[in-house]
């Protein structure tokens, strides 16, 4: 599963795994505001930041192919706005779109591979992003494949009972059956967040979450965020002076 | 001697030691136990170890009550187990460094001092029974309530889970349809029926009684 794929990929051990996730985010967040704003030698500087993500997915060991090749699922996305531009008779924007889509996607990933969800959760908190927004996506992320898994057990049972049928008329049936098990599974939900409050609360919970921190701000770590912040947009300037 | 669960309009009073929770389903053997910490309140009084159970007072209550529950998944809700098992001693007062402390060592005595950094997800039944524990006995309590505690473990995982139990000082109220598992723990059995009790006594009396098996 992709998912257990970046959580085995994020309990590495590297440099960069190591690196605070507050400076990792930093660096991140530049990365993609720079790409974002770029407009004229796009694809040789394109090049540039492929090869400094790989540099990257290469430093914290994480497999480059992979990488690579998951960052690909977001094209399928992008095409669409890309098809749009491309009818408005924009195709140079709509390659553009593609290419930046990918970057971005890229370097997420790169993130998400060096960085355990909890840990980055936990930089944001630390940044000043409100903890209870943190804690509905850290929710939505420790739950969501339990209820996944849930969804598939009730499709076994669907199929097992002949739902895989083809035709119109199953079509229509399967459709029926889909908006059902949807409702049964909003409900097992709604259960199951009842249940988390309860053992939330026989454990003492009165309203408000305390943080247990695990990670403080290194001297290494001042050094990526000079090093890593920068970066994009001095390899775009040294692209802009190197390509006519 | 101070009673340690004392529950008026059930007319059961419940002294130290483990004892079995039998019934058929829906006969009120989760709702009693919801009942123990105060997650449910109904009708009539519950002392908890000299304590009347009331709003301002199940704070402290809870504390002494550790309710394990049935889905072990719906309990560890913190990303990682070390973050789950202090989570506990977090709300009560404690300082990160000592819930932290508080937590490797409960997760040290159910067993499962090497899985600190994993996410729960990762876990296998047993290993997410096991945190669950380690998430109350970070709490310290003097009551254990256990609901269903062989639900989805495989039998090497429930003798495991067995031996872990008994070694376990505190006092313990298992709920549980499993015969076998609670004669390994339990002296004594109450029965339930229709949201009330309808017989206690030795635990081989009441099944015997009851045809429970």
């Amino acid at each position: 599963m992709h998912h257990v794929t970046l959580e085995r990929w994020s309990r590495g051990t590297s440099a960069l795994h190591r690196r605070d996730p507050r400076a990792k985010t930093a660096a991140l967040l530049t990365f993609l505001v720079v790409v974002a704003m770029t407009r004229s030698h796009l694809l040789a500087a394109s090049v540039a930041w492929l090869a400094w993500l790989c540099l990257a997915a290469a430093w914290a060991r994480l497999p480059l192919g992979g990488v690579l090749a998951r960052a690909a699922l977001v094209l399928p996305f992008g095409m669409v706005f890309a098809a749009v531009s491309w009818a408005a008779g924009d195709p140079e924007h709509a390659g553009s779109l593609l290419i930046k889509s990918y970057l971005s996607a890229a370097a997420v990933l790169v993130l998400a591979g060096t960085t355990p969800v909890p840990q980055f959760l936990n930089g944001l908190e630390r940044s000043g992003v409100p903890r209870f927004l943190l804690m509905v996506v850290q929710f939505l992320y420790r739950y969501l494949f339990v209820i996944s898994e849930e969804a598939q057990h009730m499709r076994t049972a669907a199929r097992s009972r002949g739902a895989s049928v083809g035709g119109i008329v199953a079509h229509r049936a399967r459709f029926r059956a889909a908006g059902g098990a949807l409702a049964v599974l909003f409900a097992r939900s709604y259960a199951r967040a009842e249940e988390i409050h309860r053992a939330m609360m026989a454990r003492g919970f009165e309203g408000h979450f305390q943080p247990l921190g695990t990670f403080r701000f290194v001297a290494a770590d001042a050094v990526f965020l000079l090093v890593a912040v920068p970066a994009p947009l001095v390899i775009r300037l040294l692209v802009e002076k190197a390509v006519p | 001697m101070t009673p340690l669960v004392e529950v008026r309009g059930l007319r059961y009073r419940y002294g130290d030691g483990t004892v079995a929770l039998l019934g058929p389903n829906g006969s009120g053997k989760t709702t009693f136990v919801l009942h123990l910490n105060g997650l449910l309140t109904g009708e009539g009084e519950i002392d908890v170890c000299g304590t009347r159970m009331t709003a301002a007072s199940a704070p402290a209550i809870r504390r002494k009550v550790g309710l394990v529950f049935q889905d072990s998944e719906s309990q560890l809700f913190m990303p990682t187990v070390l973050e789950d098992v202090a989570f506990g001693p977090l709300n009560l007062g404690f300082s990160a460094a000592e819930a932290e402390k508080q937590a490797r060592e409960a997760l040290a005595r159910v067993g499962m001092a090497g899985a600190a950094g994993r996410a729960p997800y990762h876990l296998s039944a047993g290993e997410k029974k096991r945190v669950a524990i380690a998430g109350i006995l970070a709490m310290e309590p003097e009551i254990l309530v256990l609901d269903e505690p062989t639900t989805y473990l495989d039998p090497p995982s429930q003798q495991s889970l067995a031996a872990l139990l008994r070694e376990l000082p505190q006092a313990k109220i298992l709920v549980t349809h499993d015969t076998a598992f609670a004669r390994v723990l339990c002296g004594r059995a109450v029965f339930f029926r229709d949201g009330l009790i309808a017989g206690e006594g030795r635990l081989d009396d009441v099944i015997r009684q009851f045809a429970w098996e």
